[in-house]
C-alpha cells in the first residue's frame, strides 16, 4: 500500500525540483529562460480566434472641437444623450467595477455579456479551466509560498548584519529575488519602458493604482521603500521582517490619521538622500486600469522630486483589478493566480518637480495628467473618496461654458444687426 | 424588444439607482448621479421619466423609455425592417421634442425654446443673444409658418455636422451599454 504514497512522495519532489531549478534559480538571477515568452504568443494567438471583437472608434471627443459655431435644434438631443447615458452608467461608479472586454477571453469571470455561444467555444473553455487550474495554480501558489518564506527567511538573516553598504546590496538582493519569484509565481510577464527614467535614491516614486500586485511589479526593476499601514496577520509579520534588513515606512493605524505626522516622516527619509525612493499610490484606493482618479495631495507636499510611473494592465490575459467590496485578499490571489497570465506595461516618467507659485493640489493634478496620457488613461477629475455629497454649480456652469463656446464661437451676431433685427422688449 | 443581457443590465442599474430598495424609483434617485445633475438640462431630463403626478417610477416603464436608445446596430444583418429603425429614430426625436415642449401641447414655442436655451447656456451669453438664437432656430425650421415648431417641424431638423462627426456616427449609443469601457460613450448620433 505504500507504493502508491512513496510514488506520489517521488513525483513530488520530482515536480519541486524542476519548479526550483528552472524557475525560482533562473528568477532570482534576473535570467529568462523565455518559457513565458512563447507562453504568452501562444495565448495570444488562441484568444485572438476568439470572438471578433468591436474594434473601438474613434471617440467624436469633446463636441466643442466638431460644431461649426451654430445653435441647432437637436443640439438638446446631445444633452440629452449624456444625460440618459449618466442614467444608464455613471463615471463613477464605473471606476470601480471591473472593465469588460471586446472579445471573450476565455474566463468566466469576465463573461458579463457573452451568452452561451457555441459547443467549440464551450470545449475551448473548459480546457482553459482544466489548464489554469489544474496545472497553473499548484505552480504558481508553489511559487509564492517559496518566494515569501525566502523574503522573510532572507531579510531577518540581513537584518542580523551591521549597518554597512554590504547590508544594503545583501537587502536589495534579497527583496529583488523574492520579487521576482513572486512575480513569476503570479505568471507575471512585464514590460519596462524607459529605464532612464527610474526613480532615483532620495525621490519619491508616484504611480495609478490597481491591485496590490502593483508593489510586486515595481519593486521588480528596483527597491523601493514601501509606505503604508502595518496590518495584522501574515502580512504584518511580512512587512515586520522586511523592516528589518531596509528602512521601509509603516504606519500604525492611528498615526496614519494625522497628516502632519506621515508628512513628517516621509519627509525625513526624503531628505536622507542615501535612502530608498519612496513608493507612494496617491489616489488612496483601487482602481479599475481604465482611468486615474484624483490624486491626494499629501505626497506632494514633501517637496522630494517626483518620479511618476505609469502601470497599465493588459486585459485580454486577465483582470487585475482588485474589487474590495466584492473580494477578500486571498480570494482574489487565487483568482489572479487561476488567470491566464498578467501582461503589464509600466512606463517610468521623467522626474517632476513643485514649480515656483505652484500648490501642492496643482502639482499633484499635473503628475496625474502625465501618468494618464501616458498608460491611456481617462484622467477623471472625480475624487476616489467622494461618495455622496452636492454638485456645485460651477461643474454645471462649466458645462454651459463648454456649449455655449460653440454655439457663440463664430460670434452671434451682436443685437442690433444682421438679419434678424431682435425682439423688442 | 430589448435582449435579455441588456434587460439583465438595465436591472442591475435600476436596483443599484434604488438606494432605499422601494422597487421603484423617484426624482430623487436620479438626482444622486452625479454628472445628470451637472447636465444643463438634467432637470428636464429626469422629468421626462415621471409624467406629470406622478412620482414612482416601475422597471417596465424605464425600461420603455430607455428602450427608445437601444442599440440598433448590433443586428444589422437581421433587423433590415425599415419600421423598426424609423419606429426607434421616432422615439428618441420624440423624446427630445417633449424635452422643449413642456406644455405638452405639440408645438415648441419661442418661449419654451429660450427656457432651453436659458438652461443650457446660462449666465454665457446675454439675453440679447439668446432671444437672437431662438428667432433664428424658429425660423429655420418653421415651415408652415405659425410662429412654433410642430413635430414634424422638429423631424426635419438637420444637424449641423462637419465631416470630423462621421466616422463616430457608425457606433451609437449601443456601447454604453455593449461595453463599459468609458471613452466610447462620448460618441453621438441619433440616426
Amino acid at each position: 500500500m505504500s507504493d502508491p504514497v512513496s510514488a506520489a512522495a517521488a513525483v513530488f519532489q520530482l515536480w519541486l525540483l524542476i519548479v526550483v531549478f528552472f524557475i525560482v534559480l533562473p528568477a532570482m538571477f534576473g535570467v529568462s529562460l523565455g518559457v513565458s515568452g512563447v507562453y504568452i504568443q501562444v495565448l495570444v494567438r488562441i484568444l485572438q480566434v476568439r470572438l471578433p471583437g468591436q474594434k473601438p472608434s474613434p471617440s467624436a471627443g469633446q463636441r466643442s472641437h466638431d460644431r461649426a459655431g451654430e445653435f441647432s435644434l437637436s443640439d438638446a438631443i446631445y444633452f440629452c444623450q449624456k444625460g440618459l447615458e449618466s442614467i444608464v452608467e455613471d463615471q463613477v461608479t464605473q471606476c470601480f467595477s471591473s472593465e469588460e472586454l471586446a472579445s471573450w477571453n476565455l474566463l468566466t469571470r469576465t463573461n458579463q455579456n457573452f451568452q452561451y455561444i457555441s459547443l467549440r467555444l464551450t470545449i475551448f473553455w473548459l480546457l482553459g479551466v482544466f489548464v489554469r487550474y489544474g496545472f497553473l495554480l499548484p505552480l504558481r501558489v508553489a511559487l509564492a509560498v517559496i518566494g515569501l518564506s525566502w523574503l522573510m527567511l532572507g531579510t531577518t538573516v540581513v537584518g542580523f548584519l551591521p549597518e554597512s553598504s554590504v547590508k544594503n546590496w545583501l537587502s536589495e538582493l534579497v527583496h529583488l529575488t523574492c520579487y521576482r519569484i513572486c512575480a513569476r509565481g503570479l505568471s507575471a510577464t512585464i514590460h519596462y519602458h524607459n529605464k532612464e527614467n527610474r526613480p532615483q535614491k532620495g525621490g519619491i516614486c508616484v504611480a495609478n493604482h490597481t491591485t496590490p500586485i502593483d508593489v510586486v511589479i515595481l519593486a521588480n526593476d528596483g527597491c523601493y521603500a514601501m509606505v503604508g499601514q502595518i496590518h495584522r496577520g501574515l502580512m504584518g509579520v511580512i512587512q515586520r521582517s522586511m523592516v528589518r534588513s531596509c528602512p521601509h515606512i509603516w504606519f500604525e493605524r492611528s498615526e496614519m490619521k494625522d497628516r502632519h505626522a506621515v508628512t513628517s516622516r516621509l519627509r525625513a527619509h526624503v531628505s536622507a538622500r542615501t535612502k530608498l525612493p519612496i513608493l507612494i499610490f496617491p489616489e488612496g484606493t483601487c482602481v479599475n486600469n481604465t482611468s486615474v482618479l484624483m490624486f491626494k495631495k499629501g505626497s506632494f507636499e514633501v517637496r522630494g522630486t517626483i518620479h511618476p510611473v505609469a502601470i497599465k494592465y493588459d486585459p485580454r490575459f486577465g483582470d487585475a483589478f482588485w474589487n474590495s467590496t466584492k473580494y477578500n485578499m486571498v480570494s482574489y490571489l487565487l483568482r489572479m493566480m487561476s488567470s491566464w497570465a498578467i501582461v503589464v506595461n509600466v512606463w517610468y516618467l521623467p522626474p517632476m518637480t513643485i514649480q515656483a507659485g505652484e500648490d501642492a493640489a496643482h502639482f499633484a493634478s499635473r503628475v496625474k495628467s502625465a501618468i494618464a496620457r501616458r498608460g491611456g488613461l481617462l484622467d477623471l477629475a472625480w475624487d476616489g473618496g467622494l461618495k455622496r455629497g452636492k454638485v456645485k454649480d460651477c461643474f454645471r456652469e462649466e458645462q454651459q461654458k463648454l456649449y455655449s463656446s460653440t454655439v457663440v464661437q463664430n460670434g452671434i451676431e451682436p443685437p442690433g444687426s444682421s438679419r434678424n433685427p431682435p425682439e423688442e422688449e | 424588444p430589448v435582449s435579455a443581457a441588456h434587460l439583465l443590465r438595465l436591472h442591475e442599474r435600476f436596483d443599484f439607482l434604488d438606494k432605499d430598495g422601494r422597487g421603484h424609483l423617484r426624482p430623487e434617485d436620479f438626482e444622486e448621479i452625479r454628472e445628470l445633475t451637472e447636465n444643463p438640462i438634467g432637470g428636464r431630463i429626469i422629468a421626462a421619466f415621471f409624467p406629470p403626478e406622478k412620482e414612482r417610477l416601475d422597471f417596465p416603464s424605464f425600461v420603455r423609455i430607455l428602450a427608445h436608445f437601444r442599440p440598433i446596430g448590433k443586428n444589422r444583418s437581421r433587423d433590415r425592417a425599415q419600421p423598426e429603425q424609423a419606429n426607434s429614430r421616432t422615439g428618441k426625436l420624440k423624446f427630445a421634442f417633449e424635452l422643449y415642449d413642456q406644455d405638452r401641447d405639440g408645438k415648441i414655442s419661442r418661449e419654451e425654446l429660450l427656457q432651453v436655451l436659458r438652461a443650457m447656456l446660462g449666465l454665457q451669453v446675454t439675453e440679447e443673444q439668446l432671444r437672437s438664437i431662438a428667432e433664428r432656430a424658429v425660423q429655420e425650421a418653421d415651415i408652415d409658418g405659425d410662429g412654433a415648431i410642430s413635430f414634424d417641424e422638429f423631424k426635419k431638423v438637420k444637424k449641423k455636422e462637419p465631416q470630423g462627426l462621421k466616422p463616430a456616427e457608425k457606433t451609437n449609443f449601443c456601447h454604453v451599454w455593449f461595453l463599459r469601457s468609458h471613452w466610447r460613450k462620448w460618441t453621438w448620433s441619433t440616426r
